[in-house]
């Protein structure tokens, strides 16, 4: 009698339903390219760390300048003479640390803080509402160019990060605080509004009428239940940070000693007079298709997992 | 419902309080005394102890308990508070100008700008979605679908560069730079409307999606109406409780104007104020445009409410 028929449970009946979806597919395959790229990248750049040389892609080459696409430089140079499709791969890196880092920032917060509103309801929630209610009235893009501009200056004057900004550029710390400390109101809701539907369940009664402490209901038995919704979160969030920060870079707050695509873009602007158009081209064609690749998988992935989610998300914002 | 709204009202006191503390921490505790940014590079230790007493930056941050309990408000924050209410927003420190006239010049060019934008957006995003639904699972609505990702996923300042680039100043349709006259507006309306309106359709398709799956839907089409009938008169109105949601919550930020285009554009509006005055460390201004903010928002909340009231007559405020 053990022929128990093998579920194929949450994660199992998304991939199915993804599989058959050749566009999702597709944008899958493009993603796992730039994950291919983005740890070349920063094995190049690592490998020059720790043998303490410039890497390649920061290497100036004063005689050659601005150079059209060759077979030797597939997109030509910039204006320090280095090669235009080099710095694009570097960006992929950057635009993957932007995406984590920032995350380290959203996911915790934004999850401890919807987990506790939701769960406790009352004097914690309003408290917690309150919090999102404060950054949501400050315009989005306004309070995230001043709480990287500030913490910026903040960690160049600061002695104690500099064995930090070492290994991570102070702008891209600066601009992924900033975006961190923005962005998690939009997973916080999210999760609040998971915990209210799942505080009352039976599986939770049950829970506590074992005598199981709060954490243990909140983290132990409602988590895995909302974790997908941090993977969608994730990904859906992904691609506005990596276009938030081309924003930055125009601004003047973005990363500054690397080549982040936002300020390829910036500084191709000098040099669109010129006629020079691959290295806008190239920069804005690699953020793109990145970024379409996880608008679309990412929206697949959402009605895969959870297809209530959709208008749930468009309606609370 | 007044005690409801009167409620709602008094929210705008924590909710400005607590948007103060976050400009007021940023900019004062983490961002050093204002007076070194205010004498510039080379100023002597008098000059900046001269500024601080002067604009007070020498008082504790928050309470002074030092003459206590007569001066106990006699600190940074509370006096912040206290002109702000007054509506004394004081002297940018960088422009030496009253922040009051800086906002009043300010705020009608960036309305010229994000209204029509916004309104161009909303007519247009609405339109679309429509259609995306009324035509859904065809060629029709796969193509706009398609279109409206497309367009959200390029960068804004590709947009700008490119139309800035070639249709200005290239093939000189527009004017390049300024604001001088309503020709200036044409081309930074356009782009905004161009890189916006593909997460906004796609929003709004997803709204009236959801509402083409009601029962009421069904039974619509059970007693014979027509899909066009269905769709103005049954699906738009049902769905306008969360387009207005969206619309209303969106309306005070207008006044802060665009970042990205004013400054592409030259447009003297608040948006490009604010920026520079973020570099600047320009707090007056920046203590100001959030605070006149947060109160826009609290009341545009509220407007939400009011509205929802009258869209929708099952709900009541309580």
């Amino acid at each position: 009698m053990n022929d128990v028929i093998e579920q194929p449970g949450l994660w199992g009946n998304a991939w199915r339903q993804l599989r058959r979806q050749p566009l999702a597919m597709l944008c899958l395959a493009i993603l796992v390219v730039y994950v291919g790229v983005w740890v070349y990248a920063e094995a190049t750049f690592w490998s020059a760390k720790i043998r303490g040389v410039t890497p390649a892609y920061k290497i100036s080459n004063y005689d050659q300048r601005n150079l059209s696409p060759s077979r030797e430089h597939p997109l030509g140079t910039n204006f320090a003479g280095r090669d235009n499709l080099n710095q694009i791969v570097q960006g992929t890196r950057i635009a993957f640390e932007i995406g984590l880092l920032t995350s380290v920032i959203v996911i915790p917060l934004g999850f401890a803080l919807g987990a506790v509103a939701g769960y406790f309801g009352r004097k914690v929630d309003t408290g917690v509402v309150y919090l999102y209610s404060v950054v949501d009235s400050v315009p989005g893009i306004l309070l995230i160019l001043a709480i990287a501009y500030v913490v910026r200056s903040a960690v160049d004057r600061s002695v104690a990060m500099q064995t930090v900004t070492r290994y991570v550029d102070s702008g891209l710390l600066a601009v992924c605080v900033g975006m961190g400390f923005t962005g998690w109101v939009g997973l916080c809701r999210l999760i609040r509004g998971e915990y209210f539907k799942h505080r009352d369940r039976q599986y939770v009664l049950a829970a506590r009428s074992l005598g199981a402490s709060h954490t243990a209901i909140m983290f132990r038995h409602i988590m895995p239940n909302v974790l997908h919704l941090i993977i969608i979160n994730f990904s859906l969030r992904f691609p506005g940070l990596i276009l938030t920060e081309a924003v930055l870079s125009y601004l003047g707050v973005g990363v500054r000693d690397e080549p982040s695509w936002g300020a390829m873009i910036n500084d191709a602007k000098q040099r669109l007079w010129l006629g020079n158009w691959w290295e806008l081209g190239g920069a804005t064609l690699a953020m793109l298709f990145l970024v379409l690749a996880l608008n679309i998988f990412g929206d697949a992935l959402r009605d895969a997992l959870d297809p209530k989610l959709r208008t749930a998300e468009a309606k609370t914002g | 419902m007044s005690a409801y709204i009167i409620r709602r009202l008094l929210s705008v006191i924590p909710i400005t309080i607590g948007v103060l503390l976050i400009t007021f921490f940023l900019f004062r505790v983490i961002g050093g005394n204002p007076a070194y940014r205010i004498a510039g590079k080379n100023a002597t230790p008098e000059r900046i102890a001269q500024i601080s007493k002067e604009r007070g930056y020498d008082k504790p941050y928050f309470l002074n308990l030092q003459n206590f309990p007569r001066e106990v408000f006699d600190a940074q924050f509370p006096r912040l508070l206290s002109s702000l209410v007054r509506f004394d927003f004081g002297i940018s420190a960088s422009t030496k100008q009253p922040v009051s006239r800086m906002l009043r010049e300010g705020f009608l060019p960036s309305l010229c700008l994000t209204v029509p934008l916004f309104v161009i957006d909303l007519v247009l995003a609405v339109a679309l979605a429509l259609l995306a639904a009324y035509y859904r699972d065809t060629w029709i609505d796969r193509c706009l679908v398609v279109l409206s990702v497309l367009g959200m996923s390029i960068s804004s300042l590709v947009y700008i560069m490119v139309a800035q680039y070639w249709l200005a100043s290239e093939w000189r349709l527009f004017p390049v730079w300024g604001f001088e006259g309503p020709q200036y507006l044409v081309l930074p309306v356009l782009i905004g409307v161009v890189a916006g309106v593909g997460g906004s359709v796609r929003f709004y398709r997803t709204i009236m999606l959801d509402e083409m799956y009601q029962e009421y839907v069904r039974t619509a089409r059970a007693k014979g109406l027509g899909g066009r009938t269905i769709l103005f008169r049954h699906v738009l109105r049902n769905a306008l409780i969360p387009i207005m949601t969206n619309v209303i919550v969106a309306i005070p930020f207008l006044y802060t104007g665009s970042l990205l285009l004013e400054n592409f554009f030259g447009i003297p509006g608040l948006g490009r104020m604010t920026v520079i005055a973020v570099f600047n460390g320009d707090e007056e201004v920046l203590f100001a445009t959030t605070f006149i903010g947060a109160i826009l928002f609290v009341l545009a909340n509220l407007a939400t409410d009011i509205a929802y009231t009258w869209a929708d007559p099952r709900i009541r405020l309580r």
